[in-house]
């Protein structure tokens, strides 16, 4: 009898646990940012100094962010390519926007909206269109870095303003203001995801969209929204990272791509959709966070990142394959 | 022989015929899915839709459950004519369908499956948060009220048997105070045990005063079960018969064609 078999494994002991390969696979994330810390820490004890945790906090901000974003496409079953070439886009707009004389707040709104908008024209070519989610972002990709150049002319804008330096260096205690928009914008995500019906539906149009319809969901409606958010949330980390570097460029930022899918994956959410976590994307984000930052403590040539990530990502997605 | 002679005389009282589709029609491009359809349906029967591969009986029960909207042709619910745009407007008027697939998220529990697009939501200003206990304390109401083998509501439907899934299927169709349950081929999937719980169930919707109008391949389920049978084959409504009037061998016959039609 199922019955039986259900109340089994759901009480299953912690040693039982420990074997069980899913179990590994949903925690993947946070054992593995736990064994990294204990690693670093034990090579180079600056690793947990205040001010180097302050330091990974802030650098985490942006990619919890584009994580967050990235999971809900992901929990649909789609995928965003064009995520971080969106976020350069608002960069670039926010950044003519202030050169052209707008304060801080409608430079903002503007970079906001450029972003939330390449989202949506990516949601509707994908849900009305019908073609798949990996080549219309893969155009965007391309389109929104496109139109960045132009924008810019191809030269960054330098940008000064002290509210935006505080943005990027204030904060309460060691937590800077960027990390802590990022844990806002991830408790909203999280609450959004499940607590709400539109959550709900987000889960149910990735795990299984002829019954999402059947059940009359419009599945394109729910595809659009996803893809808006991320779009909207590229157009908030736009506005950190210009705050971070101090200026508008229409740099490709592609490191920011591969890490917001390589968050997602190390927090054990289904690239097949239906299935996500707000919290796992997270620690996936300052996992890949922390790694960096030790590598670098350690003196590891800058060279030896991207194959880092890279080498953790594909063992995370292998993991993935235990999880029930 | 004519199509009409093997309908049966007008269904004597139309009081409580609460599914009428009248001549509908629907093509698919150059593909003539549904002829002139009419068949009806009754409130505490169990009504049979029966017929070949192919012969129309899903595009039917697509268009009496709003995902198909006909070419031609009426389709009257409750006595008055319907004009469904999306599966949503048939669930508002009362017609609940239990789809071949289950129409089921898997990776959701089973109370999320029971109020999928139905939640229960609680109003904090601006923002409407899932009443998650009061899904959850609505939904072992239902499958305690059909007494359903189901076990927790708050598993997931991936680690739930065939058989139970079909019962949180018919479970969600049953409530809502729907009056018409479509079911398409609800055992085919099922070993015996399961399918003499699902036959069970639908007994049960039928005494509560739910119209029933199932699409079956087995007869001998048709013949035991239904009050009344209608036969399609090629897009057309063959024939329909009182159960109690007819034999196997003559539905069988109305079906390959070799009687009516």
């Amino acid at each position: 009898m199922a019955n039986t078999t259900l109340t089994a494994s759901e009480g299953q002991s912690w040693p039982a646990r420990l074997k069980d390969a899913s179990f590994w696979a949903e925690w993947a994330a946070l054992v593995g940012l736990i064994a990294l810390v204990i690693v670093f820490q034990a090579l180079n004890p600056t690793f947990l100094s205040l001010g180097n945790i302050a330091s990974m906090l802030v650098a985490a901000a942006i990619l919890i962010i584009l994580a967050v974003g990235q999971t809900y496409v992901i929990a649909t079953a789609g995928i965003d390519l064009s995520i971080a070439s969106v976020m350069t886009l608002g960069a670039v707009v926010f950044g003519q926007a202030y050169a052209a004389g707008l304060s801080l707040a409608p430079a903002s709104l503007l970079a906001l909206f450029a972003s939330a908008l390449a989202g949506a024209v990516n949601g509707m070519i994908i849900a009305w269109g019908k073609i798949a989610d990996f080549i219309v972002t893969l155009g965007m990709l391309s389109a929104a870095s496109g139109l960045a150049l132009i924008l810019a002319d191809g030269k960054p804008v330098t940008i000064i303003d002290p509210l935006l330096l505080s943005l990027s260096t204030g904060g309460i205690g060691i937590f800077g203001w960027s990390f802590i928009i990022a844990v806002v914008v991830a408790v909203a995500a999280h609450v959004v995801l499940f607590r709400s019906r539109f959550g709900t539906h987000v889960l149910a149009t990735g795990g299984a969209p002829e019954s999402a319809t059947a059940m009359g969901i419009s599945t394109a409606r729910i595809k659009i929204a996803v893809y808006l958010i991320s779009g909207a949330l590229a157009g908030l980390g736009a506005i950190l990272l210009v705050a971070r570097i101090g200026a508008a460029e229409p740099a490709a930022n592609t490191a920011f791509l591969l890490n917001s899918v390589a968050a997602v994956v190390l927090g054990g959410v289904s690239l097949f959709g239906g299935r996500a976590t707000i919290v796992g994307p997270c620690i996936g984000a300052l996992l890949l966070v922390a790694l960096v930052n030790g590598l670098t403590l350690l003196g590891v040539s800058q060279f030896y990142q991207p194959l880092a990530v890279g080498i953790v990502v594909v063992l995370a997605a292998l993991l993935m394959r235990f999880q029930q | 022989m004519t199509q009409m002679t093997d309908r049966p005389t007008p269904d004597t009282p139309t009081r409580d015929v609460l599914l009428d589709c009248r001549d509908v029609s629907l093509a698919f491009g150059n593909v003539q899915a549904l002829v002139d359809v009419s068949i009806t349906s009754r409130a505490g029967e169990i009504t049979a839709l029966v017929g070949d591969n192919g012969a129309g009986k899903s595009t039917l029960v697509r268009c009496v459950a709003g995902i198909h909207r006909p070419d031609s042709g009426q389709i009257l619910f409750d006595g008055a004519a319907t004009n469904f745009h999306s599966p949503e407007d048939a669930r508002e008027a009362g017609i609940e369908t239990v789809h071949q697939n289950l129409a089921l998220v898997e990776d959701l529990t089973v109370w999320q499956n029971l109020f999928l697009n139905r939640e229960i939501v609680r109003r904090l200003g601006p923002v409407a948060l899932l009443d998650r206990r009061a899904m959850r304390d609505r939904s072992r109401e239902m499958v305690s009220a059909l007494a359903v083998n189901v076990p927790a509501v708050g598993s997931r439907v991936r680690r739930l048997s065939g058989g139970q899934r079909q019962a949180v299927a018919i479970c969600r169709a049953a409530g809502f105070s729907s009056k018409l349950v479509i079911m398409d081929e609800p055992t085919a999937a099922l070993g015996v045990q399961e399918t003499a719980r699902v036959e069970e169930l639908i007994l049960r919707l039928r005494d509560e005063g739910h119209a029933l109008l199932v699409i079956s391949h087995n007869f001998e389920q048709v013949m035991r079960l239904s009050h009344q049978v209608w036969v399609m084959r090629a897009g057309r409504c063959v024939g329909g018969r009182r159960t109690a009037d007819t034999t196997g061998e003559e539905i069988v016959a109305l079906v390959t064609g070799a009687l009516g039609g």
